[in-house]
């Protein structure tokens, strides 16, 4: 089993925006953008850039027909900045040129002058000074007052995670040109062709049917190109409407950095109580969300860190803030997990103190308070056919755990500065879009007259593998050959009103869709078989591209039917809707049954800390996921390998920083930094959690896009651990990510004051 | 005119050489399986293969595209993953595909490269080595699991294959040829570099300004390099040689890190400085990047700078009208400020190979292992008999403005007995030698305790009695 899109990979013959030349005459673009983090454009004057040669023209939000808005859940966000800049990278022009290097270069003499205003970068101070998104939300459970007084031990803390850059090795891009009609045709980077269609119209003050995207695939989304693809497809369209020719804009790796959002970052406080047994009997928390400069996805991703407030635990009496602070930094959005790990973190970050509070060992803990089959989640749904605790005990056995504790035990009685320890990461993980008018998806089949086959659906194929599953439904629904089925791009003429590709939920929904789209033309073909064969239509199959009756082959095979039917004038073509039945929640009472289903497992982290050098590396991680009936397991197996060391990255190396005025310092590979080869663990092992079918996926499936990346949470623990088994002493912060950087101050807190002291 | 070979193409353009390989092969040649992710080397999705007639066979290596002059593939063959493809993908791309090595497919191209860079340069083919050829290759969908497997799964494959082949000095590419891993063209490539090179004309050119191996040059300044002709210093043999003299040990100023890091002169009087440079950039890099380069770029965490320090190396500079001799250790006056004018090149360093008991240990902590620049790092060297120090010299980078020899700290501890005081003594005198910065790659607090914790590395390694816990955890 293969994912055909990989034979093109490896021959380096899968196209790319900018591998593209759909047109003879291409300009391009460059975006000028703030260098201020706050402040109010006094004067802009573009007229040098103007006299050089080769520049076309500079747009500015002047130049915009329609509405300079490219705001998707709130309205609060400007394509080109017009009064008022509120983060460095805010865009503000777009120069086109010839060629690249011209409209860079003449992005230079372009002057502005400012009012600076007092940014705000800390989500606490942009609360304390009301500077919100939107009101914040809160999600409970049970009565957590009440329920204080019933805990033996209650425990607080602060807990914070950091930002992360998606860093798709592809940058963000596109290309637009004019066609007739007055329509304009973008070949964009996106996740989410309908959103840029959208909002390309709204900018271009057009209808809808005369923006055309058109979507190949992409090298890398992981959500940064959810919402945050749509501003350069926009720019590239409003500049090819008005300079009546092809207008390119790939961000340079810099600019791509500077000027687009990041995982949030949060900042959360907990209350935690537990009875003498480690039973968790309350749970308080507030969420500071950073949401940057504008909206963008904010208030949904704030949303997911609430359905995952208790991660995979059964908690009676919760109650769960969350705040989507405005400050002046880019606008942060998707990314893998989608509010969720950040959730789990800290519901994590409480049990690792309370464990060291009441003695009781933090596995323990996480064991004694596994969610079962029935319990309520803080939203109101019910875990049903919950495997929280088979992944966990699974694991254990399959693993030996006892045998691990063993080997590490030994290995750090004899070695002095070398220190291993373990962590064990349960994780729960809810699908669906959450906005429930989301779970919707169609598909396009066409049967073509020679037998091959042609379908378009919503998806979009960033590496996730979707376009291959797509093809392993549909030639199980047809029971064709798969070498006869083509996946087309995503384009919004053939598939109209998208979701996004997101949420994990890419496979399910257009893999239904594709599925329903399949039977209909399959039951037409059946009917028409039973006719030529002149049997009764219950009696006919299609197995193998052969038709049989009563289950006996005959004659007839797929090309021969296929010819047969288009010539009897039957249709060969489908377009099937598919909407997740029973899903709803209710936003005003936060509750409701938000998903259709859970994703389950546990992750078994092992690692070696240098306690002398404050380095660190991840030996292994060995994990039971549940899968449901995987729809191609080569596919799933890459996800969940490449998920856990993109969530280890996040917990451990990854690090972005800023300086005092707001400006992006990590906005390069060299010195944003993510697992390569030799960080990324030397062993990972996953087993499929067996007999585990999933009655709401295609042929039984589950999603698998976000959940393994919180097993990566496991690394931070494991590597903490490894810290105390060296230093018992030292302070417990729970600060993501865990740089070589933090592991060494924390280690020797002390005595780096006294050398600082020394030196200065 | 630059004349080169591309995949089974000879070329003749009249651009510029300061033009840029990828620009080359994405924009004027169309062939679009190279890939732009980071243009900085720091990605890998734009590796090839430059391939370079050296006595009769051709050596390639693998470069960073976005890195490299046009100019310097003058006489040279340049390979892209569309000049490996064969009609059907080879063993090592089937792998890629059966064991899941390529998600998104933007990296691949660039894996495919370099894994087939390490096949066709390299003869006992095992994992570990495999990897330092795929280490400056990022995957962002980090679906790093399936690659090792396609690796492990091809090394396998080819080593079972290659028994009872010749192995002999010119017959990888032969082999690799018969085993339908590579076109067969590439016989053909030694015989028409050959004829490249006898047709050549000599042409006098303006030059505007000088390249070394341009790998921090071309991440900096390339637009200002693309329009111009850069004299490619990498390009000139006079500049190039390692070998011994006397009791010193010679290296030419446009030898890149590879070729010292391959040397046998190197591996046979001080192997450990070989070994270290697996931490120095990528392969790719180190294919590229020079001596002269890395000591001229004057940047304070310089990695072989660093280890050059402790070794005490002189630098032979030279321009037209003059020569003259430096030790680096005075060759850095303030941050990016060299003793040298703008027409001085470095033409070679030397210094005193090693007597025999000799300790030499380096120490680099970064963000990351491999690829990357380092917060803090240093060097230690030095003899010590019986617990006697006759000399030790310690360097410490990322600490100030210039790649710092620690001169204090290095003469306290001569002739010196050796105990835990003394560390801790000679660490608070190392102390006060340094003044760090924060930035992107550390807290100044964090590079002072850094740079404590090297040092105690350091005592560690060869008097791990010395460094107990209690003088680890000793507040200073």
């Amino acid at each position: 089993m293969i994912n055909f899109d990989s034979i093109k990979h490896v021959r380096g013959e899968s196209q790319f925006v900018d591998d593209y030349i759909p047109y003879e005459k291409i300009l391009y673009g460059y975006v000028f953008y703030s260098p201020i983090a706050h402040g109010l454009i006094k004067k802009l004057d573009y007229s040098e850039a103007l006299q050089i040669p080769g520049v076309k023209y500079v747009f500015t939000y002047k130049d915009i027909p329609g509405e300079n808005q490219v705001g998707g859940i709130i309205q609060d966000e400007e394509l080109f900045a017009e009064h008022k800049v509120e983060f460095v990278g805010h865009p503000i022009a777009l120069v086109v040129a010839e060629d690249f290097l011209t409209a860079k270069k003449a992005a230079k003499k372009i002057k502005v002058e400012f009012e600076e205003l007092e940014p705000v970068f800390d989500p606490r101070v942009a609360y304390e000074k009301g500077s919100l998104i939107m009101p914040p939300r809160v999600f409970s459970l049970g009565d957590v007052n009440e329920a204080w007084s019933k805990c033996d031990y209650i425990i607080e803390g602060r807990v914070d995670s950091g930002a992360q850059e998606h860093l798709y090795l592809e940058t963000q891009g596109s290309i637009a040109y004019p066609i007739e009609n007055d329509s304009i045709k973008i070949y964009s980077s996106t996740q989410n062709p309908t959103h840029t269609q959208r909002i390309a119209a709204r900018v271009l003050g057009l209808p809808m049917n005369k923006i055309e995207v058109d979507v190949l695939r992409l090298g890398g989304g992981f959500g940064g190109k959810e919402d945050q693809a749509t501003h350069w497809a926009v720019m590239a369209a409003l500049a090819a409407k008005k300079l009546k020719t092809a207008v390119k804009i790939i961000l340079p790796r810099q600019e791509d950095m500077r000027l687009t959002g990041k995982r949030h970052p949060y900042s959360s406080d907990f209350k935690i109580g537990l009875d003498k047994n480690g039973k968790i009997l309350a749970y308080e928390v507030t969420f500071y969300q950073n949401a940057g400069a504008s909206a963008d996805l904010s208030p949904a991703i704030l949303e997911r860190t609430l359905f995952h407030t208790t991660n995979t635990y059964y908690i009676p009496n919760v109650k769960a803030t969350a705040i989507s602070c405005k400050t002046n930094l880019l606008s942060n959005t998707a990314f893998r997990g989608f509010g969720g790990p950040q959730a789990m973190f800290v519901i994590e970050s409480a049990l690792f103190k309370a464990s060291k509070v009441t003695g009781i060992d933090y596995h323990e803990l996480q064991k004694i308070n596994l969610l079962k089959e029935g319990d309520e989640f803080p939203y109101g749904q019910r875990a049903k056919n919950c495997r929280a605790q088979i992944c966990y005990n699974t694991l254990e056995k399959i693993y030996n755990l006892p045998e691990v504790k063993k080997q590490i035990n030994q290995y750090n009685q004899t070695s002095r500065f070398f220190k291993k320890a373990y962590s064990i990461m349960p994780i729960c993980f809810g699908i669906s879009f959450t906005s429930t008018f989301l779970n919707q998806a169609s598909a396009l089949v066409h049967v073509y007259t020679d037998g091959s086959v042609g379908i378009s659906t919503a998806a979009v194929e960033m590496g996730q593998g979707v376009n291959q599953k797509l093809i392993e439904i549909a030639s199980k629904v047809l029971s064709i050959s798969k070498s006869r089925i083509k996946i087309e791009t995503t384009n919004t003429t053939r598939v109209a009103n998208t979701s996004p590709t997101a949420a994990s939920k890419a496979a399910d929904l257009n893999g239904f869709a594709v599925m329903e789209a399949c039977e209909i033309i399959m039951g037409r073909l059946k009917k028409f078989a039973a006719q030529l064969l002149n049997v009764k239509e219950d009696n006919v199959q299609l197995i193998d591209e052969s038709v049989y009756v009563n289950n006996q082959k005959t004659e007839l095979r797929w090309n021969e039917l296929i010819q047969k039917a288009y010539l009897s004038r039957i249709s060969l073509s489908a377009q099937a809707h598919h909407a997740t039945p029973d899903v709803y929640f209710d936003r005003e009472k936060s509750k409701g049954e938000p998903f259709a289903y859970h994703v389950y497992g546990t992750a078994l982290i092992e690692v070696t800390v240098d306690c002398l050098r404050g380095t660190y590396k991840i030996d292994s991680v060995k994990v039971v996921h549940d899968l449901g009936e995987s729809l191609h397991e080569i596919i799933d197996l890459g996800q969940i390998e490449g998920g856990i060391v993109q969530g280890i990255g996040w917990m451990t190396m990854e690090e972005i920083l800023f300086n005092e005025k707001g400006k992006l310092i990590t906005d390069a590979l060299s010195t944003y930094k993510v697992p390569d080869i030799f960080f990324a663990p030397e062993k990972i092992e996953v087993h499929f959690l067996e007999n585990a079918p999933n009655p709401f996926g295609p042929f039984k499936s589950k999603a698998v896009g976000e959940p393994p990346f919180m097993y990566g949470i496991g690394a931070y623990f494991a590597i903490l651990k490894a810290m105390l088994e060296f230093n018992p002493n030292m302070e417990l912060n729970f600060k993501a990510p865990m740089t070589n950087e933090r592991v060494l101050m924390s280690l020797y807190s002390k005595i780096r004051e006294k050398v600082h002291q020394t030196i200065n | 005119m630059i004349s080169f070979i591309l995949n089974n193409e000879i070329i003749k353009t009249d651009l510029p050489t300061g033009y840029v390989l990828l620009d080359y092969i994405r924009k004027n040649q169309r062939l679009t399986g190279t890939k732009e992710g980071c243009r900085e080397g720091d990605c890998g999705a734009c590796t090839v293969l430059i391939g370079e007639l050296v006595d009769d066979e051709v050596v390639y290596k693998t470069v960073n595209s976005c890195l490299f002059p046009l100019g310097d593939v003058h006489l040279k063959h340049v390979v892209t993953i569309e000049g490996l493809n064969l009609e059907t993908i080879n063993y090592l791309q089937e792998q890629f595909v059966y064991q899941g090595g390529t998600q998104c497919g933007f990296c691949t191209p660039g894996f495919i490269v370099s894994s087939m860079g390490y096949l066709i340069s390299c003869k006992n083919y095992n994992l570990n080595d495999a990897l330092i050829y795929i280490g400056g290759n990022i995957c962002r969908c980090t679906g790093y699991s399936g690659i090792r497997r396609a690796l492990t799964n091809t090394i396998n494959f080819l080593n079972e294959k290659l028994k009872g082949f010749n192995s002999g000095k010119n017959n990888s590419i032969k082999n690799l040829v018969e085993l339908n891993f590579l076109p067969d063209y590439f016989i053909t490539i030694p015989q028409k570099l050959r004829e490249l090179k006898e047709h050549q004309i000599e042409e006098k050119v303006n030059y505007q300004k000088f390249v070394s191996g341009g790998t921090d040059l071309y991440v900096q300044r390339w637009e200002e390099l693309v329009d111009k002709n850069v004299y490619l210093l990498s390009t000139k043999n006079d500049l190039k040689g390692i070998y011994v003299n006397n009791d010193e040990i010679f290296i030419g100023g446009a030898n890149t890190i590879s070729d010292v890091e391959e040397s046998q002169v190197i591996k046979q009087y001080l192997p450990e400085l070989s070994e270290s440079l697996k931490y120095f950039g990528s392969k790719q890099i180190r294919n590229r990047a020079t001596v002269a380069g890395n000591i001229v770029n004057a940047s304070p965490i310089a990695d072989l700078v660093n280890m050059l320090l402790v070794l005490d190396a002189k630098l032979y500079l030279e321009s037209e009208q003059n020569k003259r001799e430096i030790y680096l250790r005075e060759f850095f006056k303030g941050y990016k400020l060299l003793d040298k004018s703008d027409d001085e090149i470095i033409k070679a360093i030397s210094f005193k190979i090693p007597k025999e008991n000799y300790l030499f240990n380096f120490e680099k902590i970064s963000r990351r292992t491999y690829l990357d620049i380092a917060s803090v790092n240093s060097s230690f060297f030095g003899y010590i008999e019986n617990n006697f120090v006759e000399e030790i010299h310690i360097s410490a980078g990322g600490v100030a403005p210039i790649p710092l020899y620690l001169k204090t700290t290095s003469s306290f501890l001569k002739n010196k007995i050796i105990t835990k005081d003394l560390i801790a003594e000679a660490i608070e005198i190392g102390m006060n030698e340094i003044s760090p910065i924060s930035d992107a790659r550390g807290s100044a607090e964090y590079k002072e305790l850094l740079l404590r914790q090297l040092i105690l590395a350091h005592f560690e390694k060869f008097f791990p009695e010395l460094v107990s816990i209690d003088l680890v955890l000793k507040e200073v």
